[in-house]
């Protein structure tokens, strides 16, 4: 594929794709300066890349799959600490459960009005959705966005993050039982 | 304590187990003893609901933000369509 394609016009590529390149990065990143420089990078690996684009996929999609993989690198970079976070998590889940398993007292379910009504209709637990997802430690968000927004494959996601299947499942859980905590707390 | 008794108790496990099989499918062991304990556990029974419920809303999140609500600084993309033009000229 040749620069006089009609199927790609890197001199478009900013008034077309800029924004919408951003948004999908600041929607997984939540860093504004970092969102833009992935988004530069991206412009300007896929010029690198450009006799290798066979018009297959729209030239949104190519730009956006250069994109997603920078995105991963930013992830797995996050997750080197990832031994102390699953320690920490492990400690931590003792905040939940009692030593038998048991929910503790202090810290289990309660009906919080998402039961029911469509509580993303409202703007401020929108926000507060947001903000709880952000304070996830940088590898569960990247886990649980994989999974549960992009619906990778689980084994694609252990290989690209580098964790193991247990693990896997241990973030996964423990993600979940944060977000749930945090949306009870600041929701009710 | 008994087996039973231990699955009945043990709701570290069961809304583990409520998490993976929403993501992939349980051993038969572990979708009986999942079942053994929601039968008795009207708290994992609206953790499950409020579990899935999340993943919906922060689905939603993410995919349904409209276009125009998230913007590019303009002098950002200025520059930055500049450098891919003077990139392209190279070449």
């Amino acid at each position: 594929m040749s620069l006089d394609s009609p199927l790609i016009n890197p001199h478009q590529w900013v008034s077309a794709h800029a924004d919408y390149l951003y948004a999908y990065a600041i929607k997984r990143i939540s860093d504004k300066e970092l969102a833009q420089d992935l988004v530069q990078e991206t412009f300007l690996a896929a010029l690198q890349k450009v006799q290798n684009f066979e018009g297959r996929s729209s030239e949104r999609t190519w730009l956006t799959a250069i994109l997603k993989n920078k995105i991963i690198d930013v992830y797995r970079k996050k997750s080197s600490g990832l031994t102390i976070e699953i320690k920490a998590a492990e400690h931590e889940q003792q905040d939940f459960f009692e030593p038998n398993g048991h929910w503790n007292p202090g810290n289990s379910p309660k009906s919080f009005g998402i039961e029911h009504n469509d509580a993303l209709l409202n703007k401020e637990f929108n926000q507060i959705l947001q903000k709880c997802m952000q304070k996830l430690p940088a590898l569960w968000m990247a886990v649980f966005t994989m999974k549960h927004i992009d619906d990778e494959d689980t084994h694609i996601i252990c290989a690209e993050l580098k964790v193991t299947p247990s693990n896997f499942w241990v973030i996964i859980h423990r993600a979940k039982l944060n977000l749930r905590a945090c949306l009870q707390k600041n929701w009710i | 304590m008994g087996y039973l008794k231990k699955i009945q108790y043990n709701c570290k496990q069961a809304t583990f187990l409520i998490e993976k099989r929403m993501i992939s499918r349980l051993t038969f062991r572990e979708m009986i003893e999942l079942r053994i304990h929601l039968a008795g556990c009207s708290v994992c029974v609206l953790y499950g609901k409020q579990s899935r419920i999340i993943n919906k809303m922060a689905f939603q999140l993410l995919h349904n933000f409209l276009p125009s609500e998230i913007k590019l600084d303009d002098n950002f993309k200025q520059e930055m369509q500049e450098r891919i033009d003077e990139a392209l000229n190279k070449n």
